[in-house]
């Protein structure tokens, strides 16, 4: 496969089906191993057990249902919203640096919850949700309005100039009521790292409505990121109304990381690189990049979580560094090894 | 801006004659401003003094028109802070403009490359876990700043540096020194994670002459190199074949800039700390106001300055009791003036 993937191009068009049949694989392994890793280890035939025959007097059973399960399942879903949305927006920008972050989703988030924090008084993991969701969406509609004014509307350099300009202005709010309030600092250190820590079925419930929607959504915008790519004024001559396809990106793009950060807190750094990696197998086509960029990034961030329960016990480390540390050399080599597809 | 077919020549001179008029429109209009804000910055406070006692102050230590009170105010407490705010602000800028031409991406700052994130990561480690504070945690972090670049310049070079493997990488280098930073602030005692947000906020109290010297230093030696260096930078922008066509000496024209570049940023961080976003806003405000007319390196200086010394007063005066470090500010200051930019650039081609 490494050889194969040497060129820009990717995988050869034959092989990348077969590739995407190996990561659904990896990510099926991925997720028993998380049901059965952890503070107390599970053996197999109990998760089996647990699923088709449910006893609450055993604590293995409790354990998986309660604990293990919804964090698995809040992984593998913030995970693909994550991979996908970060694949879209950077196609929707054309920009390598774009995130979730670019277009102020996270900073929004962040500072509704920790207005939420320090205004309301809110500490459960579960009343972030709709914070983070409410801060998120109403970061992305301002970063939109804002880099529409003008005569040319939302080209991509506005929009990174205006979701740069608008994570600024949040940012500084944050950072204004962090620096006078410890006991808000204090409740929101945790959260801001991202982690899947405590994640309940309440927040699963709550979060997975939006990230299926989104998900349907970003897929079935493959096609007009292919017609993107090729720059504003050839999709134009193609027929395509440029505006209002970016805007429908856009529209996915928020959903899918509002939910991801409004369950798991922001975590960047997947929604960044996992596009990059999979442009490496896929080479620049959309139909293929969306897929892989869905199953790789919960192969990574659920890989990046287990590792994270066993590092330091009795502790765990939070999934948010977790993927940086591990995922950031791997991403370094990675650059390092093959010529990318550009943007 | 393009003039098709065959212009006469006099349209081209006029031309650029017009783009002449403009730049120094702008650069006296910024100049202006900066002084402006300067002077402000002397005159308001819990102790507030006329213009004029601000004037003789600053002249004192040549006429010898002493009035020990208001002289210890002025250039005592002051001053140093607004030459801070001058300085840093400056040399973020100028950092900032340098990344963002080099790497031929509006989004490439300091900031988010990385070099920003490895000074915080070595002074957070500073603060938290060797307890230190003062010129340890300025020289720690300048230290970060530097390996962090040399770092990310050798990771991506592989037959020459392209600009696009070392953004990908400094993005890389950046979240792992990030995940050092959160790690740290997760394992730490509250007061500790306290203290080292306020460093890591970036603030001009305590700013003295003696603290600021190595910045000055920098600035004055690094300013020429990058003015000189900046030549080659207008054929890096038409992308590198095209630049070495043009016989422009690549990967030098870049390797010099990038390491003026971070000098600013690195002796700016040690300074002040990581003040926010003033790195990255100065070089897009410096090009919107410049319009076609050219040469921002300079301009995006002052622009720095600016933004930092009027951010600093916000903090100061404007925002009630709570006196906030400036960098609470320059994010949104800064960000408001640019998202106003954005929005008033009505010609197409204005919009990079």
């Amino acid at each position: 496969m490494a050889e194969a993937a040497a060129s820009a191009k990717g995988l050869a068009p034959s092989a990348r089906a077969g590739g995407l049949v190996v990561l659904a694989g990896l990510l099926v392994a991925v997720l028993v191993l998380s049901i059965a890793v952890g503070a107390r280890a599970i053996p197999l035939s109990d998760i089996w057990s647990a699923l088709v025959a449910f006893d609450p007097s055993q604590t293995n059973h409790r354990i998986i249902l309660d604990l293990r399960l919804p964090r698995t399942l809040v992984g593998l879903l913030v995970g693909a919203a994550l991979g996908l949305s970060g694949a879209i927006l950077q196609g929707a920008t054309r920009n390598p640096l774009a995130d979730p972050g670019i277009l102020g989703i996270n900073a929004g988030a962040t500072l509704c919850v920790v207005l939420g924090i320090s205004v309301f008084g809110i500490t459960q993991l579960s009343g972030y949700v709709w914070l983070a969701f409410l801060g998120a969406g109403g970061a992305t509609v301002a970063v939109y309005l804002i880099a529409s004014l003008g005569r040319e509307g939302a080209t991509p350099v506005k929009l990174a100039l205006a979701g740069a300009a608008v994570t600024a202005v949040l940012t500084s709010v944050t950072s204004a009521i962090l620096i006078t309030s410890v006991e808000t600092l204090d409740q929101i250190r945790f959260w801001q790292v991202g982690a899947l820590t405590g994640r309940t079925n309440e927040i699963l419930l709550q979060v997975t409505p939006f990230i299926l929607a989104g998900i349907v959504l970003a897929l079935a915008t493959s096609r007009i990121l292919d017609g993107l790519a090729l720059g504003d004024d050839v999709a134009r001559g193609l027929g395509m109304k440029v505006q209002r396809s970016r805007a429908l990106v856009g529209l996915a793009a928020v959903i899918l990381a509002g939910a991801a950060t409004a369950a798991a807190g922001p975590i960047a750094f997947v929604g960044l690189t996992v596009p990059h990696v999979a442009r490496a197998f896929t080479g620049p086509n959309y139909r293929w990049l969306l897929p892989y960029s869905m199953l790789l990034a919960p192969v990574m961030l659920l890989g990046a979580d287990i590792v994270g329960r066993v590092i330091v016990p009795p502790g765990e480390l939070q999934v948010g560094i977790v993927t940086a540390a591990l995922g950031a050399p791997f991403f370094i080599a990675l650059v390092r090894r093959r010529k990318l597809a550009e943007l | 801006m393009s003039t098709t077919g065959f212009a006469p020549v006099g349209t081209v001179v006029a031309v650029r004659r017009r783009l002449q008029r403009r730049y120094a429109l702008v650069m006296a209009l910024l100049a202006v401003l900066t002084l402006a804000a300067i002077g402000l910055a002397l005159a308001v406070g819990d102790y507030p003094l006329p213009l004029a006692e601000v004037v003789r102050s600053l002249l004192s230590p040549f006429t010898g028109n002493v009035e020990p009170a208001g002289d210890f105010i002025v250039l005592g407490v002051r001053l140093p802070r607004a030459v801070a705010g001058l300085l840093a602000g400056g040399a973020f800028g100028l950092s900032g403009v340098l990344f963002q031409s080099v790497l031929r991406n509006p989004l490439a700052s300091p900031d988010i490359v990385g070099i920003t994130m490895g000074a915080s990561a070595t002074a957070v480690a500073a603060i938290i876990v060797f307890d230190w504070s003062g010129t340890a945690v300025s020289l720690s972090a300048c230290v970060g700043a530097v390996v962090i670049a040399l770092l990310i310049y050798g990771l991506s070079w592989r037959n020459g540096v392209t600009p696009y493997r070392l953004v990908l990488i400094g993005i890389g280098m950046s979240a792992i020194a990030g995940a050092v930073v959160s790690y740290l602030f997760t394992r730490a005692r509250i007061f500790d994670v306290q203290e080292a947000l306020a460093w890591l906020t970036g603030s001009l109290n305590g700013a003295s002459f003696e603290h600021l010297a190595p910045l000055a230093l920098a600035l004055l030696v690094l300013t020429p190199v990058a003015a000189v260096l900046w030549r080659s930078l207008n054929a890096l922008q038409l992308g590198d074949d095209t630049a070495k066509a043009l016989g422009t000496r690549v990967e030098l024209s870049r390797l010099g800039l990038i390491i003026v570049a971070v000098l600013l940023a690195a002796a700016a961080t040690a300074a002040v700390g990581p003040v926010a976003f003033v790195a990255f806003v100065s070089g897009p405000i410096a090009r919107r106001l410049l319009g076609p007319a050219g040469n921002a390196l300079l301009p995006s200086a002052l622009v720095g300055g600016l933004v930092t010394i009027g951010s600093d007063f916000v903090a100061q005066h404007m925002l009630g009791r709570n006196q906030l470090p400036v960098g609470v500010v320059t994010g949104a200051f800064g960000a408001v003036f640019l998202i106003y930019l954005l929005a008033a650039a009505h010609r197409s081609g204005r919009g990079g």
